[in-house]
C-alpha cells in the first residue's frame, strides 16, 4: 500500500526541516522525502500547505485499563489519541491493579495494539504495588515491555527507595519517572498556597514541595548514577534546579503538562473541580517560569498527562473531587499556543511532543525519515477552535481547558500508514 | 448588588454565599435591618414575612448557636423550619451532596440553610439548587451571617465600624470566621490585625489589607475590639501547637494582656469557647468587657434580616 502526501509542510524536528514537500509512504513506513518519481499507483493526500509532523509522542497518560474502566477503556483511549494526532504513548502504571506484574504490562500493550491506531509503551512500577515500599520486578517488567520505571501519581518518598529503584533500574538502562511533590508536605492540600488558596479557605501547600523532593532525588541520581525524570514539573524554582543539574552532567530530566504553561491557579476560580490537578496549578510566575524553560531547553518533552475523572469524581466539593484533567485531544492545540504567542518556535514546540520524547526512550518513533514508521499527524496550525468539555470523547471529559479559544487543529492521523482519523 | 438585590445572583435565585461580592451599602443595609428584628428576636411574636415559606437548615457539621439562631428566625418570621443533620440523613448513608440537592428540588424548599466542613460547598449547591442558599459555614472558606453578627454587635457598642482597630486572634489558618470578618471589617473602614502563631498563619494574609502580628501582646495595643477565634483540639493533635498550655500562656487572652487593649475594649468571641485555652473565664465573664452573649443575642435578629432579605427577592421573582 503506497500513500503520496503532496503539498505539504514538513516538519521534522529532528532534522531542523520545515518547509514545502511530499512525502512517500509505502507498507507502513515512510519510504521518502520529495520522491522525484513517484509511483503512479500511490493514493493521494493533497495537503493544501497543511502542515505534517511526526505522530506525537505523549509522554505521561494516566490510563484506567485494568480497574476503572467505567471512567475511560483502552478503546476510548485509542480514539481520543487519534483525535488528538497521538500515536504512541507513554503509559503510567498506577492502574487498578498496579502494573507490577510482567502480564499485566503485556496486557496493556496487546490490547491496545489490538486497536490498530495507537503504540502504549507502559511504565512499569518502581515499587510493588506502586506503594513505595520494596522494589518491583524491574528486570522482568523491562523484558516484558517496560519503558521505565514509576509509582504513577504518587511520589516515591523515601530517600532509601528511591535511591535503590534508581541504582537498579540503571542496570536495565531504564529511568526513574518521579512525581515531584514532598509526600508529607503537600498531604491533605489541594492548592497551592499563597492568597488565592487562602482567600478560598482551600488546604494548601507550597510549591516548594516540588523543589525540596526534586533537589533530594537530583542528589540520588548523582549518588547512584541512575537517571531521574521528573513528570510534570510546574515551578521555577524546581527549573532552576533541574537546569543546574543538567550542566553539571547529571542524568536528570523533566517534561511539564499543558495546564502548567497555559494556566495558572486563578483557573480554579470559584471551585471548578476541573481545575483540580495534581501538582496543583501554580502562581503565575510559575506559569512564566515553566515556558521559559520550555524556550530554553530546561523541559525535555511535553506530556498531556491525561487523567480521566467522571462526573461522580468531580461534582464533589473542591478538596474532595479527585485531580486530574483529561488531555490527550487538546495536548497540540494548547501547545500550539506557545506558537502563536511567540514563546516557542514552531519546530522547537513539535520537537517536545515527538522526538525529544522519543529520543528519551531511545523509540524510532517522532521522526520524518525513510525507513521510519508512518506515523504522521497532518494539522491545520491557523485553524481557530474552541475547547468544549462536551464536545470531547466520553465518558470522562474533565478538561481544565474548557472554554479555552484555541489556535491549529489535528486534520487527519495516521498510523502505521493507515488513517485512524480525520 | 449593582441590580438591587440582596446576595448573589445564580441562575433566578439570590444567595448569601460570603461577604465577599457584598457591598459596603448592602452590609449597611442589612445590619440596618437587623436592627429593626432586635426587640422582635428578643419577645418573639408574630410577624409573617416568611408565612407559607419553608426555610430547611442542612448542618452536615455540627452548630449549636448558629442552627438554632436560624431555627429561631425563621419561626420568628412565621416559616416552617426544618433541620436536618448528617446522622438523621440519607447522607450518612452515603447519598452524594448532589443527589441531597435533587431531592430538596422535590420538596419545594425556599430557602436552604447549610453547613458542611468542605470550602464552596454553599456554592456548589447554589448552582443545583432551586432554593435560595445562606452558607452558614463552609470548611475555612466563609461564615457571613457570623461577621455580620459581629459587626451588629460592634456597631451597637460603638456606633460605627469605621476607624475602630479590630484585632482577630487564634487559629485564623481554618477559621471561616476570621475570613468573613476580615472581608466585611475591611469594607466598612475598620483597620484590622491578625494574630495568630506562624503556624496557624494562612499564606499571603498580609495582603488582605490587615496588619500580622504573630506577639499577641503586640496585636492588643490599643485596639477597640479583641475577637478570639476557637482553637479546635484537633488542631493540637496535628501538632500545629505544641500544647493548650503552651498556647494559653502566649495566645491566649488573660486579664493582664486585655490591659494592652483600649480600657473600654470589647471582647467577643464566635463561640464555642474553649476556656483556658483561646480565653481565660475571668475575660469572657467580665461583662465590663465581653460581648459575647450579646453576639448570640445579635445572631437572631441578623438571620431574620438575611431571611427577610432573600425572601423578599424570591417573592419579586416570583
Amino acid at each position: 500500500m503506497k500513500t503520496l502526501f503532496r503539498d505539504v509542510r514538513l516538519l521534522d524536528p529532528a532534522t531542523g526541516r520545515d518547509g514545502p514537500g511530499s512525502l512517500l509512504v509505502v507498507d507502513g513506513r515512510i519510504a521518502a522525502l520529495d520522491p522525484a518519481d513517484p509511483p503512479s499507483d500511490a493514493a493521494v493526500i493533497e495537503g493544501a500547505g497543511l502542515c505534517l509532523c511526526p505522530g506525537l509522542v505523549d509522554l505521561r497518560v494516566g490510563l484506567r485499563e485494568p480497574g476503572e474502566e467505567h471512567k475511560e477503556s483502552l478503546a476510548t483511549l485509542a480514539a481520543r489519541a487519534a483525535a488528538g494526532g497521538v500515536t504512541t504513548l507513554v503509559a503510567l502504571p498506577d492502574t487498578a491493579p498496579p502494573l507490577d506484574q510482567p502480564a499485566l504490562v503485556e496486557f496493556v500493550s496487546r490490547r491496545a495494539a489490538s486497536f490498530g491506531s495507537l503504540t502504549v509503551l507502559p511504565m512499569g512500577a518502581a515499587t510493588k504495588g506502586c506503594a513505595g515500599r520494596e522494589l518491583a520486578e524491574m528486570g522482568l517488567l523491562r523484558e516484558a515491555g517496560a519503558v521505565a520505571f514509576s509509582d504513577g501519581r504518587r511520589a516515591i518518598a523515601e530517600a532509601r527507595t528511591m535511591r535503590l529503584a534508581l541504582a537498579y533500574a540503571a542496570a536495565f538502562g531504564a529511568m526513574v519517572v518521579q512525581h515531584p511533590e514532598e509526600p508529607s508536605l503537600v498531604a491533605g492540600a489541594v492548592a497551592t498556597e499563597g492568597l488565592f488558596a487562602s482567600s478560598l479557605g482551600l488546604p494548601a501547600a507550597p510549591a516548594a514541595a516540588e523543589a525540596i523532593l526534586v533537589a533530594r532525588d537530583i542528589r540520588l541520581a548523582e549518588l547512584t548514577g541512575g537517571h531521574v525524570h521528573f513528570s510534570p514539573v510546574s515551578t521555577g524554582e524546581a527549573l532552576t534546579l533541574i537546569r543546574d543539574a543538567k550542566a553539571r552532567g547529571v542524568r536528570v530530566t523533566c517534561d511539564t503538562a499543558p495546564p502548567y504553561f497555559d494556566l495558572n491557579e486563578t483557573a480554579i476560580g470559584e471551585w471548578r473541580t476541573y481545575a483540580r490537578l495534581s501538582p496543583p496549578l501554580r502562581s503565575e510566575a510559575d506559569r512564566l517560569a515553566v515556558l521559559a524553560a520550555l524556550a530554553d531547553g530546561t523541559i525535555d518533552a511535553i506530556g498531556s498527562d491525561h487523567q480521566p475523572q467522571d462526573t461522580d469524581a468531580k461534582r464533589l466539593p473542591f478538596a474532595l473531587a479527585e485531580p486530574g484533567g483529561v488531555g490527550v485531544e487538546t495536548l497540540l492545540a494548547v501547545t500550539l499556543s506557545t506558537v502563536h504567542n511567540g514563546h516557542l518556535g514552531l519546530l522547537d514546540a513539535i520537537a517536545l511532543l515527538t522526538s525529544r520524547p522519543a529520543a528519551l526512550l531511545g523509540l524510532e518513533a517522532g521522526r520524518l525519515v525513510p525507513g521510519a514508521p508512518a506515523d504522521l499527524c497532518l494539522f491545520d496550525l491557523d485553524r481557530g477552535w474552541q475547547i468544549r468539555a462536551d464536545d470531547l470523547i466520553g465518558p470522562s471529559r474533565n478538561t481544565p481547558f474548557d472554554g479555552r479559544a484555541v489556535q491549529g487543529r489535528v486534520v487527519g492521523t495516521w498510523k502505521a500508514g493507515v488513517r485512524v482519523f480525520g | 448588588m449593582a441590580d438591587g438585590g440582596f446576595g448573589r445572583l445564580i441562575g433566578r435565585k439570590r444567595h448569601l454565599l460570603g461577604i465577599a461580592g457584598l457591598e459596603p451599602r448592602a452590609v449597611a443595609g442589612v445590619l440596618d435591618l437587623a436592627e429593626t428584628y432586635i426587640s422582635l428576636a428578643r419577645k418573639g411574636g408574630a410577624r409573617d414575612v416568611l408565612r407559607g415559606r419553608t426555610v430547611l437548615n442542612l448542618f452536615f457539621e455540627t452548630s449549636t448557636r448558629t442552627r438554632t439562631s436560624f431555627e429561631l428566625a425563621g419561626k420568628r418570621l412565621g416559616a416552617d423550619v426544618i433541620t436536618m443533620s448528617p446522622s438523621g440523613s440519607a447522607m450518612a448513608k452515603g447519598e452524594s451532596l448532589l443527589d441531597t440537592a435533587t431531592t430538596l428540588n422535590a420538596m419545594a424548599i425556599d430557602v436552604l440553610v447549610v453547613r458542611h466542613d468542605q470550602a464552596g460547598t454553599a456554592a456548589l449547591l447554589a448552582q443545583k439548587v432551586d432554593a435560595s442558599v445562606i452558607n452558614a459555614g463552609d470548611g475555612a472558606h466563609e461564615h457571613p451571617t457570623q461577621a455580620l453578627v459581629d459587626a451588629l454587635t460592634i456597631r451597637r457598642r460603638r456606633g460605627r465600624l469605621a476607624g475602630l482597630t479590630v484585632a482577630i486572634c487564634g487559629d485564623v489558618l481554618h477559621s471561616r470566621v476570621a475570613r468573613s470578618n476580615v472581608r466585611l471589617l475591611t469594607m466598612m473602614g475598620s483597620r484590622v490585625r491578625l494574630c495568630a502563631p506562624p503556624t496557624l498563619l494562612p499564606a499571603g494574609a498580609a495582603e488582605w489589607g490587615v496588619e500580622v502580628f504573630t506577639d499577641l501582646r503586640a496585636a492588643l495595643r490599643d485596639a477597640d475590639v479583641v475577637m478570639m477565634l476557637r482553637l479546635q483540639r484537633e488542631r493540637m493533635s496535628r501538632a500545629f501547637v505544641p500544647s493548650a498550655r503552651e498556647y494559653f500562656r502566649f495566645y491566649g487572652l488573660s486579664p493582664d494582656k486585655l490591659a494592652l487593649a483600649k480600657p473600654d475594649a470589647l471582647v467577643m468571641h464566635p463561640g464555642p469557647m474553649n476556656r483556658g485555652v483561646e480565653i481565660d473565664s475571668s475575660v469572657a465573664d467580665d461583662l465590663a468587657h465581653s460581648v459575647i452573649e450579646e453576639q448570640v443575642e445579635m445572631g437572631v435578629a441578623v438571620r431574620m434580616a438575611v431571611l427577610d432579605l432573600l425572601v423578599r427577592d424570591l417573592r419579586r421573582n416570583a
